[in-house]
């Protein structure tokens, strides 16, 4: 960070800058978090590298004298053979401990979480030799060892930086100095005093930077993490669609259905009884009639309707009997074959369901079958769906106006795929693959 | 006759009763789950039972496990299922025990008061009612089997008889004459090798075959 970035950083933070900026940026409390953050970096940079420096000398000792032969007792070897084995074990836990407390001392002191890096699950020795293998570790030894040489440097730069006056007013009086080099001096200190804030700042943010990298997730960690996040916000987003539609066709039917029953019933019976009576005028009839034509017509769009969004059956007996049924009301002769003896999650039921409606509705729509087949297939993780009809083809997943599209965006949603292979003239295939575990 | 009702929709349950006992019935009982309706049935012995598939608690198909231990339990008690959609899989449980004296109706077909009064004296009767859109269900799961014999008008008729028409109802339903029928339904009998006994028995014998049950 330059001195123009760090003085636009602490302008922008603290309003206009103006004359008195410096002094305000002396008592500013983001001056004087970042000081507390590098002191406070010193100590603790210097004590983990201390410790971690101590412990792989340690481990280079032990090692190089078992590699170069070792003397004396037998009980010595012994012992470096096991400060040879348990250094790595140790250091592990040292180094991700020394990460805690960085990690720490930023969210404390500067009020920057860093997420930490997931340590690979495992037992016995790949749960040792793991933790080697990945970037992480080494860079978050990385960052204790730069830590522990630029940490104390960094604090004590810093420390000099704020107490510049008061020493140069301690060494001043031993200097036997002229009048302008005296001055200068304390020019100097003061210059330095004021500059404490922006080198405080700026030390503090490339501290930060430096952890962000080192004691964060790498990019890869970080993209499996979102990844994961994804497929997870995309499993629920899945469920809570399927959801809703249940409940909906709930509502529908307990509601708006039973009401619509017992009207056209009640029309019915006015109809039973008065459509023929000569006594009641031929007008009231006639409205009687229509009347009831009217709800009975509204109950069957409703019904197909309300069936479509999610059939109670598919909950009850599964995709077999749910299939049978909307496949008898096609217009067209269907075979059904479905051969799946485990069933599959509600979310890829429903699925697979809607897939094969709109499958054959489309079929309907557009390919001038006069027959179609279905045949539903679990093998192993995954279920298949195969929709065929004898068409005049042409049929395409990215095509406008087409249930297809839409297919292919809900098979993929749980990690599925949607092929499509429909040459001009015909026949014309939909082959869905979803996952079933 | 007399008449146990079985309806979660406070609604429907007093329409039903007021329809029910407007066409000649008697309803003894109506109540609003599957439990009570055992009960109910325990306590009065009906001729016939009326029960909608969804009640409470799990809204799914408590009418259908109901109306399947009153077949056991009571075979001589007739059972008529209302449901908003029908589906082939609950047809055939229904079926299983036996076809007399059952009936399966979309809810809509109440509406059509007297098509509808008339299927449930049949089913008190012990005959069958079953919905058109139930026989088409099940006629998707029987295209591969010896019903492929049949011509298609010998699959209308024997449709109809699912349905549980009698050959004077087919005629109407066809605008065919009556010895046509006669002779589709024996051809029926021929081709799904019923040997000649009881007429009707033979009937019940066709349409479980053609049921697949």
């Amino acid at each position: 960070m330059t001195y123009a970035g760090a003085h636009e950083a602490m302008t922008n933070a603290r309003g206009p800058g103006g004359p008195l900026a410096p002094v305000r940026a002396l008592s500013a409390p983001r001056s004087w978090h970042a000081t507390f953050h590098l002191v406070a970096g010193l100590f603790l940079g210097g004590a983990i590298g201390a410790v971690l420096s101590f412990v792989g000398l340690l481990w280079w000792a032990a090692t190089f004298s078992l590699v170069t032969g070792p003397t004396g007792p037998r009980a010595l070897v012994v012992v470096y053979a096991l400060t040879a084995v348990a250094v790595p074990v140790v250091v592990l836990d040292a180094v991700r401990f020394a990460s805690v407390l960085q990690r720490e001392r930023f969210r404390v002191l500067q009020g920057v979480s860093i997420a930490a890096p997931r340590w690979g699950k495992g037992s016995g020795l790949r749960r040792l030799v793991q933790p080697w293998t990945a970037g992480t570790t080494w860079r978050q030894l990385a960052y204790h060892l730069l830590a522990a040489v630029l940490g104390p440097l960094a604090g004590i730069v810093v420390i000099v930086c704020w107490a510049a006056p008061v020493l140069a007013a301690l060494w001043g009086d031993d200097m036997t100095a002229t009048g302008l080099s005296r001055v200068l001096w304390y020019v100097g200190s003061a210059a330095l005093l004021f500059a404490a804030p922006w080198v405080a700042l700026g030390l503090a943010r490339a501290d930060t930077a430096a952890a962000r990298r080192l004691l964060g997730p790498g990019r890869a960690e970080e993209l499996a993490l979102r990844v994961e996040t994804l497929a997870r916000t995309r499993e629920q987003l899945v469920a809570a669609a399927d959801s809703e539609r249940r409940r909906v066709e709930r509502d529908l039917h307990d509601g708006v259905q039973q009401r619509l029953v017992s009207l056209a019933m009640n029309l019915g019976m006015a109809r039973a009884a008065y459509g023929d009576d000569d006594g009641v005028p031929q007008e009231i009839r006639d409205v009687i009639v229509a009347a009831h034509d009217e709800a009975t017509t509204a109950l069957a769009e409703l019904r197909d309707f309300v069936r479509g969004l999610h059939p109670a059956v598919l909950n009850d007996r599964g995709l077999d009997a749910a299939l049978s049924g909307v496949v008898a009301r096609m217009p067209l002769p269907v075979r059904l074959r479905v051969d799946v003896a485990e069933r599959c999650s509600p979310s890829i039921e429903a699925i697979a369901y809607f897939t094969v409606s709109e499958a054959l509705a489309n079929v309907v729509k557009h390919a001038r079958a006069t027959r179609a087949e279905v045949t539903v297939t679990r093998a192993g993780g995954r279920l298949s769906i195969v929709v065929s009809d004898d068409g005049h083809g042409g049929a395409s997943a990215d095509g406008p106006g087409t249930g297809l599209r839409g297919l292919a965006q809900r098979a993929e949603a749980v990690d599925g795929n949607l092929t499509v292979v429909s040459p001009a003239g015909g026949p014309t295939t939909v082959t869905v693959d979803l996952p079933c575990e | 006759m007399r008449v146990v009702l079985a309806e979660d929709s406070v609604l429907l349950r007093a329409g039903l009763t007021k329809l029910l006992t407007d066409g000649g019935f008697e309803v003894v009982a109506a109540v609003s789950d599957g439990d009570k309706l055992l009960a109910a049935v325990d306590e009065h012995r009906p001729d016939v039972v009326v029960v909608d598939v969804r009640m409470p608690p799990t809204h799914t198909d408590e009418g259908i496990r109901a109306a399947l231990v009153i077949r056991r339990q009571h075979p001589k008690i007739a059972v008529c299922v209302l449901s908003q959609y029908v589906e082939e899989r609950y047809a055939t449980d229904l079926l299983s025990v036996d076809t007399a004296g059952v009936g399966y109706l979309l809810k809509d077909r109440v509406a059509q008061v007297s098509d509808f009064l008339d299927a449930l004296r049949r089913v008190a009767g012990g005959g069958t009612a079953l919905d058109p859109e139930v026989v088409a269900q099940l006629l998707v799961r029987r295209r591969d089997d010896p019903m492929e014999r049949l011509t298609p008008r010998e699959q209308d008729v024997l449709r109809l008889m699912a349905e549980g028409r009698s050959n004077n109802g087919i005629t109407e339903a066809l605008r065919v004459s009556h010895s046509a029928v006669e002779k589709y339904v024996s051809n029926i009998f021929t081709k799904l090798d019923l040997p000649p006994t009881d007429t009707d028995h033979r009937r019940v014998l066709a349409v479980l075959k053609y049921l697949g049950t």
